[in-house]
């Protein structure tokens, strides 16, 4: 009997399990952001009120902000990590190589994640932190003294190259999220041969509701829906 | 038929290796890959030159031996099926044909096309046994096996660890091979009283290797040539998870009692 206990994290099936893991978490928080983004159809009361709803209990958000943040962390180091050690495993490259199961959103997984991170980068520097606020919007108060995110969000988007960048990260996302998805049951082991078609189709629905989700309020307001 | 051969030439693992072209006349196309390969070699040694190394055996598809990245296929364009089982009627008359080795770190050339597949050797050796007190033979239906586990098993124990999961696998990763091994074993009841030890052995062993993790590309499961479903990947997972809490909760429980 091996007296030295063996870590599961420090195979490469337990990175995979952080990623599955770490990766649903992050899938949770997309779908649950998604939702409260569609709040903006209903008008500034709505959206604002959530808005506040959120930053008036700190519990909520910060208790979110920090599960998140070690989400990120777990995924990222993980993540580069195992692409080091994938590369090193094959030195030598193949001269003529061709995939016949692969699909792009498998493929493309480490820049998808790679383009993602600049677009959070982006994303909290524009939305959350404001540091971009002159270029977008100037932050106002709404009919019931609240921040206007209805405002900075509406006045956000009708700068082109805004909801451009917007719509391109949505795109790597939910590349990112299908192979995500169904990937994670089997890095769990929780796969079988009954369901796993299933679960890629559910993958690829799944991923598309997300990204039309997510888009539909930047280009609502590219295209005047939302004013 | 013609041919236009592209062959990976390397001396030794020391050696950077390159390519080298030779043109082959002659063929037929009900020869098999390897007797092309054959043909190559004897005008080569008459030509007074050092024939291609490759690797075969039993040149009927059980073995295991033969490898060889066929045009960026494992075992070249045929589904299910080695490379001694392609015949060059699965190719057209002149087309141009790129052979390499496996290329993995875990996977060394030793000469050519030849690797040394030492490291599936050494994950067999970390755990792909069951432990068996010698004496009289037991009844072979002395332990009774139900047929869905038996058939299961079997499909598992197909593997014939030539290698094409890793060549194939973006990442180098040898899990197919690993997962098959281990599976086949662990499904069975003679392999039950090994399992939780044997899959924290043989993973073990495989990442000391230096194969690449899984990214699930799928890629292994279709260049198998025995056709071993990636499912026993995700089986494996459950496997080493499940293998882990429990011999944690028996070291707890030993530390315990005293």
């Amino acid at each position: 009997m091996t007296t030295r206990a063996l870590s599961l994290t420090n195979t490469t099936i337990g990175k995979k399990m952080v990623m599955a893991v770490s990766g649903f978490v992050l899938f949770g928080f997309v779908i649950g952001h998604m939702l409260g983004n569609l709040q903006i159809f209903m008008g500034p009361d709505a959206i604002n009120g959530y808005s506040h709803m959120l930053h008036s209990t700190p519990a909520l958000l910060w208790g979110a902000r920090v599960v998140l943040l070690a989400a990120i962390v777990a995924h990222v180091t993980t993540a580069v990590s195992l692409v080091r050690m994938n590369r090193a495993a094959r030195p030598v490259a193949y001269a003529v190589k061709k995939d016949v199961a692969t699909d792009y959103a498998a493929k493309t997984m480490f820049l998808s994640g790679i383009t993602i991170a600049l677009y959070i980068a982006y994303h909290l520097a524009h939305l959350t932190l404001g540091f971009t606020k002159g270029l977008h919007y100037q932050p106002s108060l709404d009919a019931n003294g609240l921040p206007n995110v209805y405002q900075n969000v509406v006045s956000s988007f009708k700068v082109p190259w805004c909801t451009a960048i917007y719509v391109v990260a949505q795109g790597a996302l939910s590349l990112h999220l299908y192979h995500g998805a169904w990937s994670l049951f089997q890095s769990l082991g929780l796969n079988h041969s009954r369901y796993n078609d299933a679960l890629r189709s559910s993958a690829v629905a799944v991923a598309m509701a997300v990204c039309v989700g997510f888009v539909s309020v930047p280009l609502a307001v590219l295209f005047g829906v939302v004013k | 038929m013609k041919f236009k051969l592209n062959v990976w030439r390397q001396d030794n693992a020391k050696t950077a290796g390159r390519f080298e072209s030779y043109s082959i006349d002659g063929i037929t196309s009900d020869q098999s890959f390897l007797e092309m390969l054959d043909v190559l070699n004897e005008k080569l040694v008459g030509d007074g030159k050092e024939p291609v190394a490759f690797d075969h055996d039993c040149r009927e598809g059980i073995c295991g031996m033969c490898s060889l990245v066929v045009n960026g296929r494992p075992h070249g364009p045929q589904e299910h099926a080695t490379t001694c089982q392609l015949h060059m009627r699965k190719f057209t008359d002149g087309e141009e044909i790129t052979i390499e080795p496996w290329r993995a770190g875990a996977f060394p050339v030793i000469r050519d096309l030849v690797v040394d597949r030492g490291s599936f050797d050494r994950i067999i050796q970390a755990g792909g046994y069951i432990s068996v007190r010698t004496g009289a033979a037991p009844d072979a239906n002395a332990i009774p096996v139900a047929k869905e586990i038996a058939d299961r098993a079997m499909d598992a124990a197909a593997c014939i660890g030539c290698g094409a999961c890793v060549a194939a696998c973006p990442n180098a990763s040898a899990m197919l091979f690993t997962a098959a091994k281990v599976r086949h074993l662990n499904l069975l009841p003679q392999g039950a009283p090994e399992r939780d030890l044997r899959v924290m052995k043989m993973v073990e062993q495989m990442d000391a290797e230096g194969f690449g993790a899984c990214t699930n590309h799928l890629e292994c499961e279709a260049a198998c040539p025995k056709g071993i479903s990636a499912d026993f990947i995700g089986e494996l997972n459950r496997d080493l998870a499940t293998a882990i809490l429990r011999s944690r909760e028996a070291s707890k429980n030993a530390s315990a009692g005293g």
